[in-house]
């Protein structure tokens, strides 16, 4: 029997497989179609103070390998969040969530952190500071290590959950930016967010989509994920949750000898509303393929 | 929704641009006209959306029009070659407000959602009119099939080289009806928001990453409220929409 536990920031995991912020709601559309209970655990919608209908359509466009999101952290608002989505997802997942949280300015992800701290199934917070897609907040605190220090700071005096801050690859040095995040008391760093991109259409000769740039995820900017998690491991303590393309078990593992103690699925659920399942069920089988026992044991493997 | 293997019986070409792809496998999944199914093809990352034209127990009815790389590689498709798909997609019509006389009206690709809703309305006992617009003569599908169903049929064709010539806004000036179904492009959904006399619903497209409600990547406002087109519409009613 091979170990699929992890044990991210004091809370076991039974498996490091965990959906990825957006590309899984909260939870209750996929627990239609499959326990959800399988998941290590999940990270819910991207959530601000304000509710936010996000950005004009089209908001995607495919890509070879992957796709580009513009959504602009559609949301109905932390209150709303709490009375209407939480209730809903304990009704279908048992295990402590990772909330997502984003804003505009350091006072608004202290108060959405804050907000959410009372609640008890939220295990950790995934604090984004790295969305494409937004103007005037997200992805401007990613991009210097004094602005994204001063976003962990203060989510830092609001709670004592495992304080995750998810980073912008989108940046000159991701090291740098991680170490700021350290410093100023993140208890890991999540990475990568997606990359900015774009797509232009023939037909038409301008971008497909209304915000013209967006995020691009999936299979093509794995490369460009290992990449960072692996510089990012030698440069911190903290634990690394590492996603960017990930799709299958053999992906997981990739990751994991990168630096990653858990990893994230994205873009596949958009795909294949099955792809976290079948990762976590391919596991075990991969794991024996390479000889691994015990999957805590080959974190950061390949340094 | 369910996702599943399917096999292609058969794909004709109908029209230039439009074809015809029947899939066998489990259509359990499908609850009303209108819904549609998602299809995984070779070497693409996204799914197709594609509206569902018809259905029984064990085949799927797909008329597509080559609109870009994914249809056109579908187009290539032989009877045989097995499709994963997302089947039961999206909200559908609803057939509980529209009296007597339905109105559908159908706009070029928009057409084929219509069938399978004219079949339940004309099994139903109603007198249903189908109004079909297309640019020209050489584009007309469906057609035939509608007639058969025992709806009366009015095609418009933008350069009248078939039917009333101009819009479905035209043929349908004269039509006595009680409620409308359509289904086309957005400037014959203004056009008929503009000119319609009663209630009705209408069956939107965007582009979309999931098709089951995940991403957030087809959020309309309504005056109800946020939807998706791909979970919560893609039918929207009259009375919600904002135009």
């Amino acid at each position: 029997m091979v170990n699929t536990k992890v044990n991210l920031s004091g809370i076991i995991l039974d498996n490091p497989v965990i959906p990825a912020s957006g590309t899984f709601g909260f939870g209750y559309e996929f627990a239609e179609l499959y326990d959800i209970n399988c998941l290590g655990t999940f990270s819910f919608k991207g959530t601000t103070k304000d509710p936010r209908f996000g950005n004009p359509c089209p908001r995607i466009a495919e890509c070879d390998s992957g796709m580009i999101n513009a959504v602009g952290l559609q949301n109905p608002g932390v209150e709303k969040v709490i009375e209407n989505e939480l209730p809903k997802l304990k009704a279908c997942f048992n295990k402590p969530v990772m909330a997502n949280v984003s804003g505009f300015s350091v006072e608004d992800y202290a108060y959405t952190v804050e907000k959410l701290d009372s609640q008890e199934q939220i295990g950790w917070f995934e604090v984004n500071v790295s969305c494409p897609n937004v103007h005037g907040g997200g992805m401007s605190f990613g991009t210097s290590p004094e602005a994204a220090a001063e976003v962990t700071a203060a989510c830092r005096k609001v709670t004592d959950k495992p304080l995750y801050i998810k980073l912008s690859p989108n940046v000159t040095n991701i090291v740098d930016i991680a170490k700021a995040c350290e410093a100023a008391g993140a208890d890991g760093i999540s990475m990568i967010n997606t990359m900015l991109g774009m797509r232009i259409d023939l037909k038409t000769k301008k971008p497909v989509i209304a915000n013209k740039m967006g995020g691009f995820s999936g299979p093509a900017i794995k490369p460009v994920a290992l990449r960072m998690v692996y510089q990012v491991y030698e440069a911190v303590k903290v634990p690394i949750i590492g996603m960017g393309g990930i799709s299958t078990a053999e992906d997981v593992i990739e990751m994991m000898l990168a630096g990653a103690t858990a990893v994230q699925v994205g873009a596949a659920n958009l795909v294949d509303p099955f792809a976290s399942k079948t990762i976590i069920e391919n596991l075990p089988k991969v794991m024996e393929k390479y000889n691994i026992d015990d999957l805590s044991q080959i974190i950061g493997g390949a340094h | 929704m369910t996702q599943g293997f399917y096999k292609i019986l058969s794909n004709i070409q109908l029209t230039r641009t439009v074809y015809k792809m029947v899939l066998g496998g489990d259509t359990g999944a499908i609850t009303a006209s209108g819904q549609f199914v998602n299809i995984k093809l070779d070497g693409k990352f996204l799914r197709r959306p594609i509206s569902i034209c018809d259905y029984d127990e064990t085949t799927i009815t797909l008329v597509y029009k080559v609109v870009g790389v994914g249809t056109e590689q579908m187009s290539k498709m032989t009877e045989g070659q097995e499709l994963d798909v997302l089947v039961g997609l999206g909200n559908g019509y609803s057939l509980d407000k529209c009296g007597d006389k339905p109105l559908l009206i159908g706009g070029g690709v928009g057409v084929p959602p219509l069938y399978n809703l004219c079949k339940k309305l004309i099994n139903e006992g109603k007198k249903v009119t189908v109004v079909l617009g297309f640019n020209t003569k050489e584009e007309i599908f469906l057609e035939d099939d509608f007639k058969k169903l025992g709806a009366e049929v009015l095609v418009a064709t933008a350069d009248g080289s078939y039917g009333v010539k101009g819009f479905v806004t035209d043929a349908m000036k004269d039509v006595d009806y009680t409620y409308f179904f359509t289904c086309g492009p957005m400037p014959m959904f203004k056009a008929i928001e503009a000119v319609a006399s009663t209630s009705g619903q209408y069956s939107f497209e965007e582009r979309m990453g999931c098709g089951f409600g995940a991403c957030m990547g087809c959020s309309c406002k309504t005056k109800y409220g946020n939807k998706r087109i791909c979970k919560d519409g893609p039918v929207l009613e009259r009375e919600e929409i904002i135009w």
